[in-house]
């Protein structure tokens, strides 16, 4: 079948119970009811503290089949997900689905696991170095599903996506399983992902390296959630999770991208008192938040709030009354996670609270402006973040096609060229966020203004800008760097995009 | 004829593709493609090749210049024999110390441009004086052929020749700096400062590009496209400049109109001095990049 954004989906997918194809960034109305966990019961004076992660395994019932999940904050630093995933190919437990809210590079020492088959299916954000190209290399027993930050808060709540048991790294834990994520050594900030697994997962372990006095405090995930403790001597490499403020590019092309992003803020008629805005942690993003700090000082502005993945020079802002609240899902860097600890106007939110579609409203939908990235866009603006150009999965979906859908004005930076590759193609080779939900596409010879967005056009006449069609932008790439081959790749699907409604957007395929 | 601006005169190694390829994306009045200092001996043959063809190739939207080796090196000559064939704007000779200089690399070019077809005098020289030497010669260098349109300091190698370090607010280069400027004044060809090597130093460069617009400059080499933005803000005119030189404009014009040989505006009368500044204010107001 073909779906809304014009890519053909198999009727069926080994794996996928129902294959319901992409309808339109707000066509799919759901039905039913959101799921919870079994309910709880836990006597006084009972113990949650359990000696080992073997002992949990153990105690949280956890089979051959289950789906298990965990959350990235830890980033580079984590070591809860191996050591989990070790002590359970330890116990013999095969068939596992693994769900966590993102993989990261160090968690390819799971690969081995996989590859005895302790590990047979991943539901995630997405995939990069080998844990990417093995996801890519059809090893698995189905096919990957990719779901956004706000599309994972969805199916948890829905129960698309059912979590057996939940294992949450937590910096800070009491004996009694209050936690939270800015005290202790491996400190990650929020742990905003965490708190969705918390609240709808049969079973919750809790595993710390920072017991601490009860009752912890301030709490993020609340003792009424968890089940099992267990205390290891670290849980992270400090070093992994978050190092020194993150450092505004000094590369002049994202300098570049990032002046006439902030140049199309500033004129696109959202930029005024009590705007918002969410900027990414990649270079170009990091950048526009230096050239629109200096606009909103000159013009004497300030934004209502902030929110996403929070670095040092939006904390900054936060610091300098340029934004009144910040609203965090994740922290970057020490100085993020120290504005989360002592800053009141810097607020903790769960993923569902950021981006989930299906709920009273995620913070997305309040937003003015988004600053996203993209590995790839086409002539119809949508845009890929996972696949590279071989095809072979290499990025994370996160809060992309969110933050697009909910934001009023939803802009992409890319550079034009990467290397000797055009960046603006006919057809990108996968549709992560579909075109209909971006508007402004921002790169370092040129921008273009989605054609649905006249309002726009009009408002960047005679300001400077490079303003350009879509067309004209990709002709330049083609002209310089010759138009690229498609990639060719067989009928095997590997990886299913959902879109953040629980619909198909598009699949990646097994490349030649 | 309206005057070339040339406030930012960007340097780009002549041996990094990467680079040629993005070189007209920043907004540098010029880029000059350097086959001297940046380019390793081994290296200069295809460096020469490399940006013949990316000339020819990309169209640049800016004044395209090329920094050859001096003409006495073995490479000066070589570098002339590949790069004229592309047809750059502009030629920059380096360490340029008499008129002679600028006469050899003059004769090669008007060779080329009879071989290739290309107007006479369509590619114009500058030269980089370097040395003590070069700066007494600097009228006679900046006269000697009509191909020049620029004469240069060359801060590194001057304060080597002086036997002095560069100091922050660049005392040393004081003299220097106003003889050169004297110089290309004198011949009517425009004066650009040298390069602030510490790109990460944004405060003194700052400064430093402040001075050299009071002293009169031009413009300035810059080795960084993150220099160029700056080097604009400043030589940028402010809203209140450009009204006022358009009045002076204005008030000129309707002068002429009525054959009048006073010209008066606000009660001051306005003399040829005041029309040229303005003219000058208004010409880099014209080509600010927004």
């Amino acid at each position: 079948m073909i779906n809304a954004a014009g890519r053909i989906i198999p009727d069926q997918i080994t794996g996928v119970a129902q294959v319901r194809p992409y309808a339109g960034p707000f066509a799919t109305i759901p039905t039913g009811r959101m799921v919870g966990p079994k309910i709880r019961v836990n006597k006084p004076r009972s113990e949650k503290i359990v000696k080992s992660i073997e002992q949990a395994i153990e105690a949280a019932g956890l089979k051959d089949g289950m789906t298990i999940s965990f959350h990235h904050h830890f980033r580079n630093g984590d070591y809860v997900l191996n050591l989990v995933v070790a002590a359970i190919a330890k116990k013999g437990i095969k068939g596992l689905t693994l769900a966590p809210s993102s993989l990261n590079d160090i968690n390819e020492a799971i690969i081995p696991f996989i590859e005895q088959g302790v590990i047979t299916a991943i539901e995630t954000s997405g995939g990069r170095g080998k844990l990417g190209r093995l996801m890519t290399s059809g090893k698995l027993a189905k096919p990957a599903v990719i779901r956004s930050h706000g599309g994972r808060a969805r199916a948890i709540e829905a129960g698309d996506l059912k979590l057996d048991v939940a294992f949450i790294g937590a910096p800070c834990c009491d004996s009694y399983g209050n936690m939270n994520g800015i005290n202790g050594r491996s400190a990650c900030g929020s742990m905003g992902y965490a708190m969705v697994d918390a609240a709808y997962a049969e079973k919750v372990v809790a595993i710390t390296d920072n017991l601490v006095p009860y009752p912890a405090y301030p709490i993020s995930i609340p003792q009424t959630q968890v089940d099992f403790i267990v205390v290891l001597d670290s849980i992270g490499d400090s070093q992994g999770i978050a190092s020194g403020a993150l450092r505004i590019s000094r590369d002049p092309r994202e300098l570049l991208i990032a002046e006439y992003a902030a140049g199309v803020i500033e004129h696109s008629g959202y930029f005024k008192e009590g705007w918002s805005l969410q900027l990414g942690s990649g270079g170009a993003s990091l950048a526009a938040a230096k050239f629109i700090k200096e606009k909103m000082l000159a013009q004497g502005i300030a934004a209502s709030f902030g929110v996403g993945g929070i670095t040092a020079p939006f904390v900054d802002m936060l610091e300098q009354g340029l934004i009144k609240t910040i609203f965090d899902v994740q922290d970057f860097d020490l100085p993020s996670i120290e504005s989360l600890k002592n800053n009141p106007n810097h607020l903790e939110m769960s993923a569902s609270y950021y981006a989930n579609p299906h709920s009273g409203g995620p913070i997305v939908n309040n937003l003015d402006v988004v600053i996203l990235s993209a590995t790839e866009v086409d002539v119809d603006f949508n845009v890929n973040v996972i696949t590279d150009s071989n095809g072979v999965i290499m990025g994370a979906s996160g809060g992309h096609s969110d933050t697009a859908a909910g934001a009023n004005l939803a802009i992409v930076v890319a550079p034009l060229l990467r290397g000797r590759l055009p960046m603006v193609l006919d057809k990108v080779n996968t549709i992560v966020t579909p075109g209909e939900t971006v508007d402004v596409i921002v790169t370092e010879r040129g921008i273009a203004v989605n054609p649905r967005r006249t309002d726009l056009t009009e408002n960047f006449k005679g300001i400077g800008l490079p303003v350009m069609s879509i067309h004209d932008l990709q002709r330049l790439a083609y002209d310089m760097a010759g138009k690229p081959e498609p990639i060719a790749v067989s009928d095997e699907v590997v990886a299913v995009i959902e879109y953040r409604d629980g619909t198909i957007i598009d699949v990646v395929r097994k490349p030649l | 004829m309206e005057k070339k601006l040339r406030r930012a005169m960007m340097f780009m190694p002549g041996n990094n593709p990467s680079m040629l390829q993005n070189a007209g994306i920043y907004g540098a009045d010029t880029v000059i493609f350097d086959l001297e200092d940046a380019v390793a001996i081994s290296e200069k043959d295809a460096a020469r090749h490399l940006v013949h063809n990316a000339i020819k190739y990309f169209n640049y939207p800016c004044e395209v210049a090329i920094r050859i080796n001096h003409i006495q090196t073995p490479y000066g000559v070589d570098d002339l024999k590949v790069v004229l064939a592309a047809k750059p704007d502009l030629i920059r000779l380096p360490k340029a110390e008499s008129p002679r200089d600028i006469e050899e690399v003059d004769a090669i070019i008007s060779e080329a441009e009879s071989r290739y077809s290309f107007a006479p005098g369509s590619i114009n020289m500058m030269a980089a004086v370097e040395t003590a030497k070069g700066l007494r010669n600097a009228y006679e260098i900046a006269t000697a052929s009509p191909r020049m349109v620029a004469l240069a300091i060359g801060g590194e190698d001057f304060i080597a020749d002086l036997k002095t370090t560069r100091s922050k607010d660049g005392k040393e280069l004081f003299v220097p700096r106003s003889q050169l400027l004297l110089a290309a004044r004198a011949a009517g060809i425009d004066a650009i400062d040298t390069v602030f090597a510490d790109i990460n130093d944004e405060e003194t460069f700052i400064a430093e590009v402040n001075l050299i617009k009071q002293l009169g400059f031009d413009g300035k080499s810059v080795i960084n496209p993150r220099q160029v933005r700056i080097v604009h803000q400043i030589f940028t005119p402010t809203e209140k400049e450009i009204a006022q030189a358009g009045r002076v404009i204005a008030a000129y014009n309707a002068a002429i109109e009525r054959n009048s040989g006073v010209i008066n505006l606000d009660g001051k009368m306005i003399d040829t001095p005041m029309v040229l500044r303005a003219e000058r204010v208004l010409a880099y107001a014209k080509s600010v990049k927004k």
